[in-house]
């Protein structure tokens, strides 16, 4: 039987944000998918996070936000994430409660983040579970490319 | 207009006390400097035992004045009192003829390093606030412990140098509350109790010691008992009073459970003879709260610590002999470490003796897991380094038992099953709005 490698995740928050309850969640959720997480913890700098996943290389990158203003730090992030060349084709999910105006600016910032270069966004109902699939996914595609 | 006001927070809370009477206490902050001052009257004006409470706004808190001078410049509302960038006129008139030997104001923020802040306060003529090295830097920064320390003991200093006749510098430890929610009580009380020893070594003769209510009656009110106990130990040479804080996590989502975990909170204060109550209104978990919200729910909880002290009930506190072990095991670990109390602290963390469950900063070992058991009550499932008995370990919690411990109070005062299946939206950003 070939040994199957587990896949890599970094779990963050983004600069302004100092809750981790989230984040704690979602390490033991990836984990629980299969995932090793490195969870880089509250108030991330842009430049540590780029970092860190230049490092650490994960196969995943998930970021977290709930306090309301994560969408303007994420959309930052992102471009600058997206011009390290190693870094152009992460997989990279971004989620929780990411504006103050809940459910209505839903499909804009969601338009708007994909855009910018995430490669999916998890607002609003069910988004755990579609963030589940997503993972599942993402892992299956690493596990499936191993030679 | 007063000239020479007493500036004594710990005084108020004493003469309260004397009274048998508990401070009640909101957590107030509001960007307006008009509203900022209708809302310290209001409360001043109540007919209770209450403390004022200017909370400044995020951005003050992280230092961040650009960032605040841009939402200022577009007109948002900031969530609290921009106290460094508002000036010292501002701030005087604001606060103006509201103290007196009956009431005071205490400043509070959340921040690591607070020098800005208490500079701004104390140029104001107020000198009341709340932190601590570790209790202000692990939860909510990636501040190095050090750094956290040396800020806090140059604050310390900053506030002590100030005590003369009429003024009394305070201090309160938010060591009790830590992550808000989660965290067994003799970890909180040792932390509590140790920055307490810190602010005294700095200079403060006058402080509080802080306890968040958590998942289970019995035990908090043992920690409470454990709490007093250490600190008419450690502290005895100074004045200090207890500070009890309603509970931090997800509140029960009906008005109904809301109320009655309120009331189980001041029966808490009253029962664990806390001096002074930090009120949580309905309002805060979704927005600022208005002036009338905290009046309302500061007279709310007046009448429950009245009603409370009219009607005790039998209890008993058979686990008082283990808290108050486990605690002091912990603080005399952490003191043995060095006689500078601030590096106490830091090599307490580096070799594991304090490991704060739940908390991602990167100077917290990270070993410790907790649990809320079958009783209800909050356990150690793996104590990682610390002195302490070990739990069942390894350590296994899962992302549902999390939600599940999350929603634990909340489904409980609701009436619901304590282990409810995972919830739809789970509740992860409560806990935070905590200064």
């Amino acid at each position: 039987m070939p040994r199957t490698i587990s896949p890599t995740a970094v779990v963050s928050t983004v600069s302004s944000d100092a809750h981790t309850w989230n984040l704690i969640f979602l390490e033991l959720l990836l984990t629980e998918t299969g995932y090793r997480v490195h969870n880089v913890g509250a108030c991330v700098p842009d430049e540590l996070l780029i970092e860190t996943c230049r490092t650490r290389n994960p196969h995943l990158l998930v970021l977290s936000s709930v306090n309301g203003h994560g969408a303007i730090d994420a959309e930052r992030l992102i471009k600058r994430l997206r011009t390290v060349p190693e870094l152009a084709a992460l997989p990279t999910a971004v989620g929780g409660k990411l504006g103050t105006d809940g459910e209505s600016g839903l499909s804009t910032r969601r338009r708007r983040l994909t855009r910018a270069g995430f490669t999916a966004v998890f607002e609003g109902a069910a988004a755990v579970a579609r963030f589940q699939t997503f993972a599942r996914g993402v892992r299956d595609s690493v596990q499936g490319s191993q030679p | 207009m007063t000239t020479a006001t007493q500036q004594d927070f710990g005084g108020v809370v004493r003469r309260a006390r004397a009274r048998g009477e508990i401070v009640v206490q909101p957590r107030m902050g509001f960007s307006d400097p008009a509203l900022m001052r209708s809302g310290l009257a209001a409360v001043a004006a109540l007919k209770a035992a209450t403390a004022g409470t200017i909370t400044v706004d995020s951005y003050t808190r992280l230092g961040d004045y650009a960032a605040l001078r841009s939402a200022l410049d577009a007109g948002e509302n900031l969530n609290g009192y921009p106290l460094v960038t508002a000036g010292e006129q501002t701030t005087r008139k604001i606060t103006q003829g509201l103290a007196d030997d009956g009431f005071q104001i205490q400043v509070r923020h959340g921040s690591p390093a607070p020098l800005d802040i208490v500079r701004a306060m104390t140029d104001a003529g107020l000198c009341a606030t709340e932190g601590g090295p570790l209790s202000y830097c692990l939860p909510y920064s990636r501040l190095p412990a050090a750094e956290s320390v040396e800020n806090w003991r140059r604050t310390c200093e900053l506030l002590a140098a100030l005590h003369g006749p009429d003024t009394v510098p305070h201090l309160e430890t938010f060591g009790g509350c830590l992550m808000g929610q989660l965290c067994p009580p003799e970890l909180l009380i040792a932390v509590s109790i140790l920055e307490g020893i810190f602010f005294r070594q700095h200079g403060l003769r006058s402080v509080s010691l802080s306890y968040t209510q958590q998942t289970h009656h019995a035990q908090d009110r043992e920690a409470l008992t454990a709490l007093r106990t250490l600190a008419g130990e450690y502290l005895a040479d100074i004045d200090w009073h207890i500070v009890l804080y309603t509970y931090m996590g997800v509140f029960p989502a009906t008005a109904d459970g809301a109320r009655r975990l309120r009331r189980q909170a001041a029966r808490l204060a009253v029962e664990g003879h806390a001096d002074r109550l930090i009120v949580k209104t309905g309002a805060e978990a979704h927005r600022i709260p208005t002036v009338a919200e905290n009046t309302t729910a500061l007279l709310d909880a007046a009448d429950d610590l009245t009603a409370a002290a009219g009607n005790p009930l039998p209890g008993n506190d058979d686990g008082i002999h283990t808290v108050l072990h486990d605690a002091r095991t912990l603080i005399e670990a952490t003191l043995e470490l060095s006689r500078d109390v601030g590096a106490a602290l830091t090599g307490a963390l580096r070799r594991g003796y304090l490991d704060v469950p739940f908390c991602l900063h990167p100077d917290n070992p990270g070993r410790a897991v907790s649990r809320i058991d079958r009783t209800g009550r909050l356990t150690w499932l793996s104590v990682g380094a610390m002195p302490l008995r070990p739990g069942p370990g390894p350590a296994a919690l899962t992302s549902t038992e999390l939600l599940a411990d999350l929603a634990h109070v909340a489904n409980h005062f609701d009436g619901l099953e304590p282990r409810s299946p995972l919830p739809h939206q789970p509740h992860l950003d409560s806990g935070r709005n905590s200064q």
